[in-house]
């Protein structure tokens, strides 16, 4: 065995033990701790997925020394290894981005928690991408839970705290519809590892023995899954949660926490059930609705919200929608589509709250669209990723929104029933994106002056907050970078799904 | 589906219901404390149904005491396993719930979610 196959584990462990460690440290020292341990995990990563492109296959990793049906397992491929390595950039730079409201908004006393919840929350994404144990699965979505609920509740007012106890009520009821759909598929299958389970349920499909039972098991965990990731009715919690935490967690929680169970999600599709059966059940078609239903009212909620910060909220309820879309095509192109929009969304949506931020500090820390008239001057690269963050939600050539909605239209055709619901909610939820994300920007590039509308903000260079600007421009050349060298990522992540069963 | 069906397993039937109970309680209570309430009846009736996965009629729980080393002696433990992860995982999370609702009722003074959000809107912060 070579070192650089350890290296999974080790990012897990890392992680789980910086959290501790930084509860003991000051503030400071807990900073630099958690930046460190994110970046060396980035590089570990790398290196990981630079040995599977180099071997071309994915490996299994025993935990301890029990083998294949009792022992614990890790499995990783090209798809898990670039997930992890993006995931941690993203996390980076969205610390980077939201450092100073950080210390603004979080008590001093504090502010060291703060990054024992973002290491937990890195490790449990981790083990979510890497796992190949569901009832381990199990275990980190808790472990997911409750520090997304931390990094809400860590900025104490009466919103986060309203905003938190919904959250924690969605998804308890969401893990407890999950454990019962686990607990079905043992009782079913006998196992718990992911690749005996699907050897198993392809026994029970050839005898067609147990339908219903799976069927219901299936059900439960989709379900279970899709509350927790605040796919459409299930969103009340969101803007609250997204709108008034301080601005870290709203660009991690919109960015990452979800689509680390819509991970799992696709994993119970590709290796614990196999994509055949889940096409049979009729799962699908439920995730499909849903999905195209929260692609339109997630958008009109964002239409008619006044507050910046709540409008990027429910246009990621949106956002979301389009993933479980993808999912409700029924074919590999459609998770190949669902996987690019994760990447996208996560760049993109983190680049609009952290951009959004530097343009409601130009107004006087106020939220409304009236002050932010004319903020695009004040605070010019705030202005210019704000307009890129749009644009590419948008979908416009060049940016990585334009991708994924390509990448779900092609999908698409490929389908015989859904081209139509299909194409019709893409292009009317890109035409509402377009209402409430130009509305923005042409709000912030408007002079206020010539508006007649007195506005009490002030200018923001750009080397005034360094680290802001540097995480902006990152987020930018991100959303460029998937924007226009889409192929070897759309040919990686094929080959990753390939891998992944 | 029948009715003897039903009678012959009605341990998974009352687990099954108790999970249905829990779940409507955690979703539709007003009061908080009902809901953390609801919460651990529907966790519960997750380790019951595995409980009676793990169960032989018979045998005894797994662990080695005469020397006897055989399968047919003891029940399956994998799923009395899952169901300690299980109660710590539940137990962590009511904490935490019990900690969010104590925040909350100092604040407002009353356990009720809906007034809290009522009055959160009127505030408009």
């Amino acid at each position: 065995m070579e070192l650089v196959q350890n290296f999974p584990f080790l990012s897990i462990i890392i992680a789980l033990f910086s959290g501790p460690l930084c509860s003991i440290l000051g503030s400071r020292w807990a900073r630099r701790v958690n930046t460190a341990v994110i970046a060396l995990i980035g590089i570990m990563s790398a290196a990981v997925l630079a040995y599977t492109l180099r071997t071309g296959e994915s490996y299994v990793y025993q935990m301890g020394h029990y083998s294949a049906p009792w022992g614990n397992e890790i499995r990783v491929g090209q798809l898990e290894a670039f997930m992890a390595v993006f995931f941690c950039a993203v996390m980076l730079l969205c610390m980077l981005g939201g450092r100073k409201e950080l210390a603004l908004e979080v008590e001093e006393s504090k502010q060291n928690l703060y990054y024992v919840m973002v290491g937990l929350l890195l490790s449990s994404l981790l083990a979510l991408i890497y796992t190949n144990d569901i009832f381990t699965a199990y275990v980190f979505v808790e472990i997911n839970t409750i520090s997304a609920c931390g990094l809400i509740m860590i900025r104490e007012n009466g919103r986060t705290l309203e905003a938190a106890t919904r959250y924690m009520i969605m998804s308890l009821m969401g893990s407890g519809l999950l454990l019962m759909g686990i607990c079905f598929l043992y009782d079913l299958t006998g196992h718990l590892l992911m690749s005996n389970i699907q050897e198993k349920v392809a026994e029970l499909q050839a005898a067609g023995t147990y339908h219903l039972p799976l069927l219901i098991s299936i059900c439960l965990m989709c379900a279970g899954l899709a509350i927790k990731s605040a796919l459409f009715p299930f969103h009340a919690w969101l803007p609250d949660a997204y709108g008034y935490s301080t601005l870290s967690s709203s660009a991690i929680l919109s960015s990452l926490v979800s689509k680390g169970y819509i991970f799992l999600l696709v994993k119970i599709f590709f290796r614990v059930i196999g994509f055949d059966v889940i096409r049979e059940s009729k799962m699908i078609n439920v995730l499909f609705v849903f999905g195209i239903l929260g692609m339109i009212m997630g958008s009109i909620s964002a239409i008619q919200e006044n507050n910046v910060r709540r409008m990027i909220a429910y246009s990621s309820v949106a956002q979301i929608g389009y993933i479980y879309m993808g999912f409700g095509l029924g074919t590999t192109a459609g998770v190949i589509a669902s996987l690019y929009h994760i990447l996208c969304h996560a760049a993109t949506k983190s680049l609009l709250f952290v951009a959004a931020s530097g343009l409601t500090e130009a107004s006087g820390d106020r939220k409304d669209f009236f002050s932010l008239t004319g903020a695009g001057y004040r605070n010019r690269l705030a202005g210019v990723a704000f307009t890129v963050g749009s644009l590419s939600m948008v979908g416009i050539p060049g940016l990585s929104g334009f991708i994924s909605k390509i990448l779900f239209a092609q999908a698409a055709y490929e389908t015989t029933h859904r081209i139509f619901p299909a194409l019709i909610a893409l292009a009317l939820s890109t035409i509402l994106n377009a209402v409430y994300f130009m509305k923005t920007v042409i709000r912030i590039y408007t002079p206020a002056a010539r508006a007649g509308i007195q506005v009490d903000g002030r200018r923001i260079s750009m080397g005034e907050q360094k680290q802001k600007s540097a995480a902006l421009l990152c987020f930018i050349a991100l959303n460029l970078i998937l924007g226009l060298f889409s192929e070897p990522i759309v040919n990686l992540l094929t080959q990753g799904l390939a891998m992944f069963s | 589906m029948n009715v003897a069906n039903l009678l012959s397993n009605y341990e998974e039937a009352v687990a099954m219901l108790l999970f249905g109970i829990g779940f409507a309680n955690l979703l539709l209570q007003k009061n908080l404390i009902k809901k953390i309430i609801g919460l651990n009846i529907m966790d519960t009736a997750v380790y019951l149904f595995l409980a009676l996965k793990g169960y032989i009629e018979g045998h005894k729980a797994p662990i080695v005491t005469d020397g006897v080393q055989s399968v047919d002696a003891y029940i399956n433990p994998i799923p009395s396993g899952l169901v300690l992860t299980g109660i710590v995982v539940s137990v962590s999370v009511t904490a935490l719930m019990l900690s969010l609702t104590i925040r909350l009722y100092r604040r407002y003074h009353t356990l009720n979610l809906d007034e809290i959000s009522t009055r959160l809107k009127k505030e408009g912060q």
